[in-house]
């Protein structure tokens, strides 16, 4: 193949910024973001109920504030863990497909672009528009904070708080990415939405009851055996982490309770001197997140190629 | 050496089916060329391989002295395209959709608000201008689509079927406009399966059969080639061999009895005179006589007629 000239980068500013202003004035993205907001608040409103019940001292309320459930509502970490796919998904099912069943495709690559500038513009503008509704989230959640429990957060609290919002972007991400791959495969709009909500169902709600079922029956344990059952924990951890809901969910415990100095088993041994319930610092935390946090940004790249890939095979003739 | 469009034995498999299959075309500059043929018969294919959108399987292109393939960018922004079918994003207005496209094409957001005025204008758009395109008629969307190709300022336009689904007011419009462009010595080429609409327009033409050229030329010489005459003389007479009659008389160059009693006379001149006299001479009853011009379509049916004869020979 000859060598093309020209950058492909070409126009990439033009698309990403006409999605994200696309995505900005859809009634789509009004309603999930509706959908978010509210139960968000929700949840932020009735753990402030539950804080300012508690007599206790505590280092960090404002953490507590993202991470109390009150029953019968889960906390906000865990409607963000649930939401975040959809508002991705929402964004990106129909990225590709949508512009064939517009029938703007070949309009819209007869200018002088190139096909990477339309995928990457695309991803690149959707998670503008995630980006922004996180920020505006947090900046939401952090002033209902300081408003309603009368107290300004730490520097390390803030901290954490912007890793949260790093790790949330990130989450959110892989999942538009999912979004992306199933767009660009599926020539269908509909299809493509109930392939991406397939896979969300699939990690969100049946991951959790596979991966012991699976370690079961890869690893049987041994009743003679200690260590059979220490491996079969080991494999089930492992294959529970290809969900990237359990991702986030070990990031957010991480970051948001200082207290947690391990996502995996620990021994009684490995405890010995060790201060159970004292904080570790913000440096300890990332460090415990980073393998996560790396997973999932690989996850969000190589999604991101399988599209790119299937994108630029594809035949523009619709 | 004014040659703007080369193609040589271009060939494009999808799957097993060649859907173009050696093709050698020339366009001059300043040319209304038209592609015409059957739907399925490879122009649309030709014309994304002309700018790029797909890769040929073999052959080589030459656009403004480029190849599409390995300078598609330079090539693109010389080059508009009107497809098939013209899209548009339904929930913007048409002076936001031309905007995308403009700042798309490298333009500043300035210089393109300009040209979209003009163009608008140029297309009897402007009291459409901000409306949502969702609400445009076809007749509309594809006089938007040819603003397109003005704002762009390009000097080769590539319509395709650019007249599809229109209703015959809009169909005269839109190809007024496009002898317009013409005009300007903007190069157009043109696929269409209607081919006696733009016959009239086309200052040469391809016929594709099975993603071949079967024929490439001026319109009149072609149905002079194929036909033998540019005049198609229908004859209602009785009691006369019309084909003894007119045998050896001049002009006519074909004569075929197309049901008892009616019969088709190709000439290349107005005959009819000659055939009044040679009916009533053999003692014929002559009941009507009209002519008119060949159309690409008799060419078109008369050529792959005996292509299938061949082939099945």
């Amino acid at each position: 193949m000859p060598q093309r000239e020209g950058s492909p980068f070409t126009g990439l500013a033009t698309v990403a910024l006409k999605e994200a202003a696309d995505h900005m004035t859809s009634a789509r993205i009004h309603l999930v973001m509706l959908l978010v907001l509210l139960t968000a608040i929700g949840a932020v409103y009735a753990a402030i109920g539950q804080i300012s019940q508690t007599v206790s001292e505590d280092q960090f309320l404002f953490l507590r504030l993202l991470t109390t459930a009150q029953e019968p509502l889960p906390s906000f970490v865990a409607f963000l863990g649930f939401l975040l796919p959809l508002v991705a998904i929402a964004l990106g099912f129909d990225a590709i497909n949508g512009e064939y069943n517009r029938r703007t495709m070949s309009r819209i690559l007869s200018q002088p672009i190139y096909r990477d500038a339309l995928l990457t513009g695309k991803f690149l503008g959707c998670l503008l528009v995630i980006a922004q509704c996180l920020l505006v989230l947090w900046l939401l959640v952090i002033g209902l904070g300081i408003l309603l429990l009368g107290l300004p957060p730490s520097g390390e609290e803030i901290l954490r708080g912007l890793a949260f919002l790093l790790a949330s972007f990130v989450y959110a991400g892989v999942w538009l990415g999912v979004a992306m791959v199933f767009s660009t495969i599926f020539r269908s709009p509909a299809t493509s939405a109930l392939a991406t909500l397939t896979v969300w169902l699939l990690f969100t709600i049946f991951w959790p009851m596979l991966s012991p079922l699976i370690a079961g029956a890869v690893v049987p344990v041994d009743p003679f055996d200690p260590m059979t059952a220490v491996n079969q924990v080991e494999v089930q951890r492992a294959i529970a982490r290809i969900s990237p809901n359990t991702l986030f969910g070990e990031m957010t415990l991480a970051i948001l309770n200082p207290e947690t100095r391990s996502l995996g088993i620990v021994f009684a041994n490995q405890l010995s001197q060790a201060v159970i319930g004292a904080p570790l610092p913000v440096s300890q935390s990332l460090m415990l997140i980073w393998p996560q946090l790396c997973c999932m940004i690989a996850a969000l790249l190589v999604l991101f190629t399988g599209a790119y890939v299937s994108f630029q095979r594809q035949e523009i003739r619709a | 050496m004014n040659t703007v469009i080369e193609t040589r034995d271009l060939v494009k498999h999808y799957g097993r089916h060649a859907a173009v299959d050696g093709l050698d075309l020339t366009v001059e500059k300043g040319e209304v060329f038209g592609l015409l043929g059957p739907n399925g018969a490879g122009k649309t294919t030709t014309i994304l391989l002309l700018l790029g959108l797909t890769e040929p399987t073999s052959g080589a292109v030459r656009v403004i002295g480029l190849d599409p393939l390995r300078n598609p960018l330079e090539v693109k922004r010389r080059v508009g395209y009107l497809p098939d079918q013209i899209g548009f994003y339904d929930n913007l207005t048409a002076r936001e959709n031309l905007l995308y496209t403009a700042r798309l094409t490298g333009l500043s957001t300035a210089e393109a608000n300009t040209l979209i005025g003009e163009a608008l204008d140029r297309v009897r758009l402007t009291h459409a201008a901000d409306r949502r395109v969702g609400t445009f008629s076809r007749g509309m969307r594809q006089r938007l689509g040819l603003a397109e190709v003005l704002i762009k300022r390009a000097e080769i336009a590539i319509l395709d079927e650019p007249t599809s689904g229109l209703d015959p007011q809009s169909t005269q419009e839109l190809l007024e406009l496009i002898v317009e462009l013409g005009r300007e010595g903007i190069t157009i080429v043109l696929s269409s399966h209607l081919l006696s609409m733009v016959q009239t327009i086309c200052n040469r033409v391809a016929l594709f059969n099975r993603g071949r050229i079967g024929l490439m030329g001026r319109v009149a010489d072609l149905t002079s080639d194929v036909l033998g005459g540019t005049h198609v003389v229908e004859v209602e007479a009785g009691d006369v061999d019309l084909r003894a009659a007119l045998d050896g008389a001049p002009h006519i160059t074909g004569v075929t009895e197309q049901r008892p009693g009616f019969w088709r006379v190709d000439a290349d001149a107005d005959a009819r005179p000659e055939i009044a006299r040679r009916v009533v001479a053999a003692g014929g009853l002559l009941r009507t006589m009209s002519i008119r011009h060949t159309t690409l379509d008799e060419v078109y049916v008369r050529f792959f007629e005996e292509d299938k004869i061949h082939a099945a020979a």
